[in-house]
């Protein structure tokens, strides 16, 4: 059993954050350089798949929050009524 | 034609009755060669059918073009994975019923004709059933009489559907279909049903989770796939599919993003999955069936995968709920790892295999101009990054520490999971095999600058959306009600009121008829009894006196 693994230590899982974050700023730069032959109008906005990606994900979890509040349940709620 | 060709999903059927009885160095090799077997006997299947005289009907049993083949071979590919990761499964039902699981998926892609389809349509739902029921939990054999009660109500649709095709039309063939009766209409109801489609999508999420650890691995394949199988070849370009496949993508993510159990999750992102394949099928060109057909290729493999990563956790711990699960990465690399390749290649990134198959969907939406569709296939593609590609790694291998270090598990499991990573990349890497298997010629090119460049921003921002709304994210000991609630609460409540209502019903009339028989019984007594009318002694004179009165009044009528 290993005792503390490279990701544990808080300094390494920054440094893969600023690594993300960089990767992040590389896709959409030669996204803008790159001719990306657009089917639609919206695709030739700047960063379209991104921010598209970002905000689409963004809605989703806030359907789903909103959802839950009407029809989450316990995970007991099944086997209180059927067993 | 010749007569010489073996069914290869009968051997798989056949072997399995066999597998039982055999223990040891034995069973492993049956496991391990009997699908390999049937591998073989799909690719020495010639293109063309086999016909045989049954009743008034000429059937087809089997039947064989690029496109069943296509699925006789994965089907059989993901038996030979399954049996694999199986191996140590101690239950002694779970393999063998898989194996006739999977031998009749294969059966129902290599069915020529109806009649072929609905009897191994209808035994594919008997071994699923036995495959979750040997389980053996309470729990388990109560999922699998929901899931059997669901596949019985969408299999006596397809029933008949087939019934009212054939009298419409004379022939049992099985061929490409159009909706203009109600008999077509139940057919698909009856596909749809299985594809996991709303409103009766919650069988999957209910059932498939309950089965054991290695049970599960085969549920995923093959019911689901079969359904996009048939809708391929019966369905191509309906439009209502678009729709269908679309709100199944939607639902999918939703109701994974609320879910805690990790099974489940996977359970709910099947119904997403298939959901873009309907779409692709509903959309209808040559590029969107091809799409559709690769991606269900693609998508056996890795969901297997993501299973089997899930049920060695499960394996190893015991338990299944992310909020109880993480941390996992520090003991078992090779779990954590193969996991994450199969997270990667549902999310569609490239160089893995879901890459290659969804891209072309996505691709033949936009080429249509169907501009909301393609928006929302899109977005649904962000959204499988978010539900599965990092959700269930996250939770389940990283997040916080659960202070649990389990080992990786036996070597027949990393094994069966190595064997299917390493699938996801080939196929993401050398996609020539996988296009040259598909029904129409491709014209597509995956990697271009533009495709990989546009789909990592896309996925990589969804990636930031997940962890800057990780509060949001995290799991709660709580269930989503589901369709399923409608047969688990409100038709037991009902049943159970009608139960009622029918007891009260009968106390009361009991009450009457017992009130009627008394008073039946006083009025024969009266008549019949000891001292009536009708029981005493007569005398003789009064007898012949009114034998007499008769026989003169038969008289008197006979000259009337």
């Amino acid at each position: 059993m290993d005792k503390t693994h490279w990701l544990d230590e808080p300094r390494h899982v920054k440094l893969l954050w600023r690594l993300f974050l960089g990767i992040l700023v590389l896709v959409v730069v030669i996204g803008a350089l790159i001719p990306l032959h657009p089917h639609f109008d919206l695709e030739s906005l700047f960063g379209f798949y991104a921010w598209f990606g970002f905000i689409a994900c963004a809605v989703m979890i806030l359907v789903a929050k909103g959802l839950a509040l009407l029809i989450k349940r316990p995970d007991t709620y099944y086997r209180e009524r059927n067993d | 034609m010749t007569d010489e060709v073996f069914h290869p999903g009968l051997v798989l059927i056949v072997g399995a009755l066999v597998l039982p009885s055999v223990r040891g160095a034995l069973r492993t090799a049956a496991v391990l060669l009997l699908p390999l077997v049937a591998l073989l006997l799909v690719w020495q299947t010639p293109e063309g059918a086999v016909q045989i005289r049954f009743l008034d009907y000429t059937l087809t049993p089997l039947h064989s073009d690029k496109l069943s083949r296509l699925f006789a071979t994965i089907f059989a590919l993901m038996a030979a994975g399954g049996g694999l990761f199986a191996l140590g499964q101690k239950n002694r039902l779970e393999l063998p019923a898989a194996f006739v699981y999977a031998g009749s998926a294969i059966g129902v892609a290599l069915a020529g004709d109806l009649v072929t389809l609905f009897v191994f349509w209808e035994l594919m739902a008997i071994g699923s059933t036995l495959v979750l029921w040997s389980a053996g939990s309470n729990k388990s054999y109560r999922a699998s009489l929901r899931y059997l009660m669901i596949h019985l109500l969408g299999g006596m649709t397809l029933f008949a559907g087939i019934t009212g095709h054939i009298a419409q039309t004379g022939s049992v063939d099985f061929t490409r279909m159009v909706l203009d009766s109600p008999a077509q209409w139940l057919i698909l109801i009856g596909f749809l049903v299985n594809a996991g489609a709303p409103p009766l999508s919650a069988w999957l999420p209910d059932a498939y989770p309950e089965a054991s650890w290695s049970g599960t691995v085969f549920l995923s394949a093959f019911t689901t796939k079969a359904a996009v199988y048939v809708l391929l070849r019966g369905f191509p370009g309906t439009e209502l599919l678009i729709w269908v496949g679309l709100i199944m993508v939607f639902y999918g993510i939703i109701y994974a993003l609320l879910e805690n159990d990790m099974r489940r999750i996977l359970a709910y992102s099947i119904v997403n999955q298939v959901g873009f394949m309907v779409a692709g099928i509903g959309i209808g060109t040559e590029m969107a069936l091809n799409g559709a057909a690769a991606h269900a290729f693609t998508h056996i493999i890795y969901k297997a995968l993501l299973l089997m990563s899930a049920g060695s956790v499960l394996y190893m711990t015991n338990r299944r709920k992310c909020s109880e699960l993480g941390g996992l990465f520090h003991s078992m690399p090779v779990t954590t790892i193969c996991g994450i390749i199969g997270a990667l290649a549902i999310s569609s990134f490239p160089l893995t295999s879901g890459f290659v198959s969804k891209s072309m969907i996505s691709e033949a939406a936009a080429d249509g101009h169907l501009l909301t569709v393609w928006l929302l296939l899109t977005a649904a593609s962000a959204g499988v990054f978010l539900h599965a590609g990092i959700k269930f790694p996250w939770f389940v291998f990283f997040h916080r520490d659960s202070g649990l270090r389990p080992a990786d598990p036996p070597p027949s499991m990393r094994w069966a999971m190595i064997f299917f990573a390493v699938l996801c990349i080939a196929i993401g890497i050398w996609v020539e095999p996988l296009y040259g298997l598909l029904p129409y010629a491709v014209k597509f090119e995956p990697y271009t600058w533009a495709h990989v460049v546009t789909q990592l921003q896309l996925l990589l921002f969804s990636g930031l959306a997940f962890f800057v709304l990780l509060p949001y994210l995290q799991r709660t000991l709580t269930i989503t009600l589901d369709t399923d609630w409608v047969w688990r609460t409100v038709l037991p409540a009902m049943a159970a009121l009608m139960k009622r209502a029918i007891g009260a019903l009968q106390a009361i009339s009991g009450h009457g008829a017992q009130r009627a028989r008394s008073l039946a019984l006083t009025l024969v007594d009266s008549h019949y009894g000891v001292d009536s009318n009708f029981a005493r002694t007569w005398s003789t004179r009064g007898m012949a006196l009114w034998v007499l009165v008769l026989l003169l009044g038969y008289l008197v009528l006979y000259y009337i």
